[in-house]
């Protein structure tokens, strides 16, 4: 466990070291000038117009739910295909099943135009 | 151990970086030949110096941080970005077990026996850095760039972990170094156990989702520079913005690694020393990345995100579904 589990820690923290130390170094060594409209967004050269911090469109929001749902459904793909070879028919048959019941909430998905991007 | 281990992730890191800083030379080289320019030529013999020069060009470079951030979320977007590309790196097995003086070394960071899981889970935290930079920027390119960043990548994301189930079905095992053990072949035909040939649709599905999930073109929609400006990162400068542009070189070095090791054998391969196999193999895949940048047009996002959604995801079950039954009937 812990011969497995410590390279990856070590390896986090050799990671978070780094990028901090990537960072930081322009903040040393960088030049410093204050100029005033320098600091503002970027748009293009114009002054900026109204505020980020606008809502979202729910189309987003759709995508992200159904991803988690799918994506659950994929991770219990992975101890099926592991021992695959033990279950046998029996696994196979379940898993038909389990990828129908996918199937149907996909297809339910499609048909309700949750997927349109126009 | 600990010493070993040690030094196996520095020597990782350093050399992950610097494929990173190669592969942008690559990259401008590559791309130029095809349209007919010379690309960098002056920092050294053929311009081999440049991603040095660009290095200390970008550390000498002022730190604008705009008046509008978020401070905390934006100061940390780049570290962020940056922890997981390298993760990745922990499982991918990079040669084959040598002996040095008495001890047997492993020639990977980590041996986990969940590796593929452990792959997939570091890459989807990628999208955290992305979004939170676009976030807090106060820009609304950026706030774009990262809204279709996020959807874009975890779109893919649920074709991503399909393409590989079949593998895992015919290996099943889900441990890395396992994997790349199984490929090898002694015969004169050494590539017949790569698990390309097995899974070639997986391995269509697997490319076309790393390359999503890498943001790179034709899939580059979160950083789109004709819409754009640079997307997520428009308004970082300086070390900040190469720290991101750093995690995306090695994004990309990871699903090459990544692909390298599932699909093409890792380093399994004859007469050249395995380290060399696996170094190649994985450039070969950041060759591919570059000509396509050089060959094709951006897709338009609504065809991106239905191409993944209707095209992708329905192939990957089918892939995963026809991998079973052969696999039963065998």
């Amino acid at each position: 466990m812990f011969e497995t589990l410590y390279p990856i820690l070590f390896l986090v923290v050799v990671a978070a070291v780094l990028a901090v130390a990537l960072v930081s170094m322009s903040l040393i060594f960088g030049r410093r000038t204050r100029m005033g409209k320098k600091t503002e967004p970027y748009e293009c050269g114009m002054t900026p117009v109204g505020t980020t911090k606008n809502p979202v469109p729910v189309k987003f929001y759709m995508v992200a739910i159904l991803f988690i749902l799918f994506d659950i459904e994929v991770i219990f793909l992975y101890p099926w295909a592991v021992i695959s070879n033990k279950l046998g028919t029996f696994g196979f048959i379940e898993m038909i099943v389990f990828i129908i019941i996918l199937l149907v909430g996909y297809f339910y998905i499609l048909g309700r135009g949750a997927l349109k991007w126009d | 151990m600990i010493l070993i281990s040690s030094v196996k992730v520095i020597v990782v890191v350093v050399a992950v970086l610097t494929g990173c800083a190669w592969s942008t030379w690559l990259e401008r080289k590559v791309v130029g030949h095809m349209q007919h320019r010379m690309g960098p030529t002056f920092a050294g013999p053929y311009g081999l110096l440049q991603p040095i020069a660009d290095f200390i060009k970008l550390i000498f470079k002022e730190d604008i941080v705009p008046s509008g951030v978020e401070r905390v979320a934006y100061g940390l977007a780049p570290v962020l970005s940056f922890i997981p590309a390298m993760l990745v790196f922990a499982v991918v097995p990079f040669a084959a077990d040598a002996t040095l003086f008495g001890h047997e070394i492993k020639m990977v960071i980590s041996d986990l026996n969940i590796g593929i899981l452990f792959v997939f889970a570091v890459t989807s935290l990628g999208v955290y850095g992305l979004v939170m930079a676009g976030w807090s920027s106060g820009s609304k390119y950026s706030l774009l760039g990262s809204l279709r960043a996020s959807a874009q990548m975890i779109s893919y994301e649920v074709s991503y972990g399909l393409s590989i189930v079949g593998i895992v079905l015919i290996a099943n095992t889900l441990s890395l170094r396992e994997l790349v053990e199984m490929q090898g072949s002694d015969s004169i035909w050494f590539f017949s156990n790569w698990f390309v040939f097995k899974q070639p649709l997986g391995f269509l599905l697997y490319l076309t989702c790393a390359i999503a999930e890498t943001n790179r073109l034709p899939f580059d929609m979160p950083e789109a520079e004709s819409e754009l400006v640079a997307g997520y990162h428009t308004e970082y400068s300086s070390m900040r913005f190469a720290t991101f542009f750093v995690s995306e070189y090695a994004n990309m070095l990871a699903v090459s690694a990544v692909g390298a090791t599932l699909f093409f054998g890792g380093w399994q391969g004859p007469y050249l020393p395995s380290i060399v196999w696996f170094i190649l193999k994985v450039f070969c895949f950041m060759f591919f990345y570059i000509w396509l940048r050089g060959t094709f047009p951006r897709f338009r996002y609504d065809q991106l995100m239905s191409f993944g959604w209707k095209v992708l995801f329905p192939l990957a079950l089918l892939n995963v579904i026809v991998t079973a039954a052969f696999v039963m009937l065998d």
